[in-house]
């Protein structure tokens, strides 16, 4: 019913408009249309800069609106991540001086050159001063954001501190799986073929790689506060991406073809609650790159703790290894051989 | 082969006006057939390709209304929609499924059959023969099954949307492996083989086009028409023309390999991918970037195919309007050239964050910013053409006012989205809907309300009424702002696209009023279209009848014509051109239009 309704509705205001349109033309025809266009005129060209005060009143109260919603209030959770903002801001400044100027001036001229009978328009087909002029100045201003940027970028793309720790990430439909290497220090080798999900081998670590029997797999990454983590970033079926806004990064997983990205962890977590004031706080990993129909439920949580709380935190994982095969986990050595004993004698019986 | 040759050749329809000044009026043998389906004749097809691209924005338009209800009130149920989409809104709820589907079939429509189609089909094709001063295209027949490809892919996509598993849901940009394989998504099953057809006769449709462009302004131009004495809107779409037609083929390339990989068990985009439910995939040794860099070796050209044609007509829209010459022209010219070749060599800027090499990261950030340089000199010529002019603000010229305040909003963000350090945090946020929405979207549909504001006149002999004119302007440009502005702040959260529901998520769940807003305006403007689109219709038949032949006060050859041209355009000789297409106000004169001899006296410029 308020659905018929809401349409009669509309359907109203439409027929109205469309009167008052109508009326307006027949009387534009009464009144010569030269009289009529010179009124439009007028009242477009109030309209015109009536738009540019209220649209930057418009831009300014947006701010005032939602500038704390964004993460610029608080200090990027990464010390990569800084940089990011430094250069955003330089950004803004740039990008929104033009803005406000060239804004200014497109409305300002509509506004102030509208048609009048009596204007002679200045015949001004070229100048080459200026052409020079407006390309060579944007161009330098571009220079300048060009080398901050790729100064950043090498630096986010290079090489992470020799002591930086190294975690897996691997995307799948819809949840991601972290490994950690276990005290080697390096991770077993993998392959897509091994994955058997029922026998707790959902990134197909190849078992006979020794390195691989202290690998620690888990659901949630643990990253320790002032230490660089490197990532690598795979994916198990279709495209991921890991969405780190609060480091300010983010990288591709894609199937087969690994990917890094490294950052230094900031505050931790308990530190960011009070930043934010939000005692919900949580370092999310959200996906971003369209992933299936799940895709916005495609979450991961990081947690940032001190160094101590890490340790005690990664001793009580236990490797992958000896999940995928508890007879040969020590502390359940004696449960496995009762039920072996068990079995074997359900077997003689038999 | 001149013009005259052409005619003889392919259409002889046009062969009575060509003979001679007496008898135009004479009515040569034509059927409701070969007028209104089948025609040859470039303004009947630029119309063509117009009121299709309106179906399709409607239809478009009216998906983002849907999806928008989602963002907007995720906890809220519409029976109706039950109605609508039967089992894609159970309960009155747009599933996941459907809000993908929509989000999709959206963005693909959009871009390629509104913005691409619509736009550069529908002026490309009524201005260019006009414009340049030939009787039709150089190859009518060529012209006319461009636009019946394109109607065979409308009819497929369209079909598409009634498949039992729905249509493709994988993002307009298709990325494999979501989109090579159904065990990944139901959308990725027949209906994304419906979407690559579609796609694949879209791309030929738009080839054949684009071919039949390029030809025409190179071969076809009328006596003293010299390439820089075009009006600008022609070089636009020359470029525009070129660009489609050597980034189209690449794209359809990609699209091969993605058909072998769904179908033919080959791996050029498929490796070590193991789905649930299914195990192991038999394909190793691929690479799922490959489609990435073949889509955008496009999809970059894409845009600027999009935006091109807006500029050209907005050039022109505000030197008429202003009376008074664009301001550097030879720059404009070269800044659409130098568009074209930089659009070649910046895709991989979509694809900062796929683990692309940095090194070669570096160079496309240094050849993106270094588009913001043409788009600059745009931009200043554009603000000087308007400077000490005698403004007449007729609905076009205030959609072309619109576009250029479009265009420097949406174009500054671009500075920021160039920029690989920066991207590495905005990549695939709300802030990249924010900006291409502005800069390519809704700017590019200023562009085109522009156009046919102008040229209405031109294509049906009556005017669009005024006063509907100027409300759809500024509802149309307030609600845009509104729109897409906030989501700046909502990218700068860190918001991810494509999201069904945020409310599960600590970090973007403070939003919810504000996308309830976005989608309540969004409804508004979506509403003011319609109306748009009765003025349109309306004034086909009852609008206000043009009684003079250049009723702008126009320099360039297509107000030279009848009121209402028949095919063939000129009822007698095509017109010599004497010169460029800009002299308004010079020595006193509010204009002088190309076809007037230069003068003695007249003043050096």
């Amino acid at each position: 019913m308020t659905m018929f309704l809401t349409i009669a509705v509309i359907a109203l205001i439409f027929l109205v408009i469309f009167q008052i349109a109508k009326a307006s033309e027949y009387v534009s025809v009464l009144k010569g249309e030269d009289v009529s266009r010179r009124q439009n005129n007028k009242i477009n060209g109030f309209l015109m800069v009536t738009f540019l005060i209220g649209g930057l009143i418009g831009v300014w109260y947006c701010n005032k609106l939602y500038y704390g919603k964004t993460l610029l209030p608080y200090d990027s959770a990464s010390v990569e991540g800084a940089r990011v903002d430094s250069m955003l801001w330089i950004t803004l400044a740039v990008t929104g001086i033009v803005f406000v100027i060239t804004q200014a001036i497109l409305f300002g001229f509509a506004y102030k050159y509208q048609e009048q009978e009596n204007r002679k328009v200045f015949y001004f087909p070229h100048n080459n001063k200026l052409e020079v002029l407006w390309t060579a100045v944007p161009a330098v201003v571009l220079t300048v954001l060009v080398i901050f940027g790729l100064r950043n970028w090498f630096l986010f793309t290079g090489e992470p501190p020799k002591d930086a720790m190294v975690v897996e990430v691997t995307g799948k439909q819809f949840n991601w799986i972290f490994r950690y290497p276990g005290k080697d220090g390096s991770f077993g080798k993998k392959y897509f073929r091994n994955i058997d999900d029922a026998n707790s081998n959902s990134l197909g670590i190849l078992w006979d790689d020794k390195l691989s029997h202290d690998d620690v797999v888990t659901d949630k990454m643990v990253l320790v506060k002032g230490r660089p983590v490197k990532l690598i970033i795979g994916s198990r079926d279709v495209i991921h991406d890991v969405g780190l806004s609060h480091f300010r990064m983010k990288m591709d997983a894609v199937p087969g073809i690994p990917t890094t990205l490294w950052f230094t962890p900031k505050y931790t977590t308990k530190e960011m609650k009070e930043i934010t004031h939000n005692p919900d706080f949580v370092y999310e990993i959200s996906c971003d790159q369209m992933c299936g129909n799940s895709h916005y439920s495609m979450k991961g949580i990081i947690e940032v703790v001190d160094q101590e709380e890490y340790d005690v935190w990664m001793a009580k994982q236990k490797p992958q290894y000896l999940v995928a095969f508890p007879d040969k986990d020590p502390s359940n050595a004696k449960a496995a051989a009762d039920t072996a004993k068990a079995a074997a004698k359900t077997v003689a019986k038999l | 082969m001149s013009n005259e040759a052409v005619l003889h050749a392919h259409s002889g329809v046009a062969t009575h006006e060509v003979h001679g000044d007496h008898h135009h009026e004479h009515h040569h043998h034509e059927t409701f057939i070969t007028k209104y389906v089948f025609s040859q004749d470039h303004k009947m097809i630029a119309k063509q390709f117009l009121i299709t691209g309106m179906v399709w924005a409607v239809i478009g338009g009216l998906m983002s209304v849907l999806f928008r209800l989602q963002l907007g009130y995720p906890e809220s149920t519409f029976p109706w929609l039950e109605d609508l989409l039967g089992k894609w809104a159970k309960g009155g709820r747009i599933t996941p499924e459907a809000y993908y589907a929509l989000v999709t079939t959206h963005g693909t429509v959009l871009v390629f059959f509104v913005l691409t189609a619509g736009l550069s089909g529908t002026f490309a094709n009524f201005l260019i023969p006009l414009q340049v001063g030939a009787r039709d295209m150089a190859s009518p027949f060529l012209n006319m099954l461009s636009y019946w490809f394109f109607f065979l892919a409308s009819v497929v996509m369209l079909s598409s949307i009634f498949v039992e598993t729905g249509p493709f849901s994988g993002g307009w940009t298709a990325y494999p492996p979501l989109s090579a394989l159904g065990a990944a998504s139901p959308g990725s099953k027949t209906g994304m083989d419906l979407w690559i057809i579609s796609m694949a006769l879209f791309v030929v449709s738009s080839l054949l086009g684009g071919l039949n462009y390029i030809a025409t302004i190179l071969n076809m131009r009328t006596k003293g028409m010299s390439m820089t004495r075009m009006p600008l809107t022609i070089w636009a779409l020359f470029f525009t023309a070129v660009l489609g037609v050597l980034s189209f083929p690449v794209l359809f390339s990609g699209f091969i390999l993605l058909i072998f990989d769904r179908n033919f068990g080959t791996s050029f985009y498929l490796s070590d991918i193991f789905i649930a439910g299914q195990g192991a995939l038999p394909n190793e040794g691929g690479s799922a970037i490959l489609y990435q860099h073949l889509f955008w070796f496009l999809g970059h050209p894409e845009v600027y195919i999009i935006l091109l044609p807006a500029m050209g007509m907005v050039s022109e829209i505000l030197s008429v309007n202003s009376r008074k010459p664009i301001f550097g022209y030879m720059a404009m010219v070269g800044s659409l050239f130098a568009i074209a070749i930089l659009a070649f060599l910046v895709w991989a800027h979509h694809m900062f964050v796929t683990g692309l090499n940095p090194f070669l990261g570096s160079i496309f950030v240094l050849l993106t910013l270094l588009i913001a340089v043409p788009s600059a000199i745009k931009v200043f010529n554009w603000l000087t053409t308007l400077w000490r002019g005698n403004i007449r603000f007729t609905p076009g010229m205030m959609f072309a006012i619109g576009f250029v305040s479009l265009f420097i909003s949406g174009g500054l963000t671009g500075i920021w989205l160039g920029n690989s350090a920066l991207d590495i945090h905005l990549h695939d946020t709300y802030f990249v809907i924010a900006h291409f929405h502005i800069v390519m979207g809704v700017a590019s549909m200023f562009g085109m309300f522009a156009g046919i504001y102008h040229w209405f006149p031109k294509m049906y002999g009556r005017y669009l009424n005024n006063t509907l004119g100027y409300v759809h302007f500024w509802v149309t440009m307030i609600g845009a702002y509104l729109i897409f502005w906030p989501m700046h702040y909502e990218g700068l959260a860190g918001m991810p696209r494509r999201y069904y529901d945020y409310s599960s998520w600590e970090s973007f769940k403070q939003f919810i009023e504000l996308n309830r807003f976005i989608s309540t305006v969004a409804m508004i403007v979506f509403a003011v279209q319609l109306l748009f689109l009765f003025n349109f219709f309306y004034s086909i038949f009852k609008g206000r009848k043009v009684k003079t032949q250049n009723p702008w006060g126009s320099n360039t050859l297509e107000w030279t014509t009848p009121i209402r041209p028949g095919h063939g355009n000129w009822p007698g000789e095509i017109p010599e051109v004497h010169r460029w297409a800009y002299d308004y106000g010079k020595d006193g004169k509010e204009f002088i239009p190309q076809t007037t001899p230069v003068g003695a006296d007249e003043s050096h410029h």
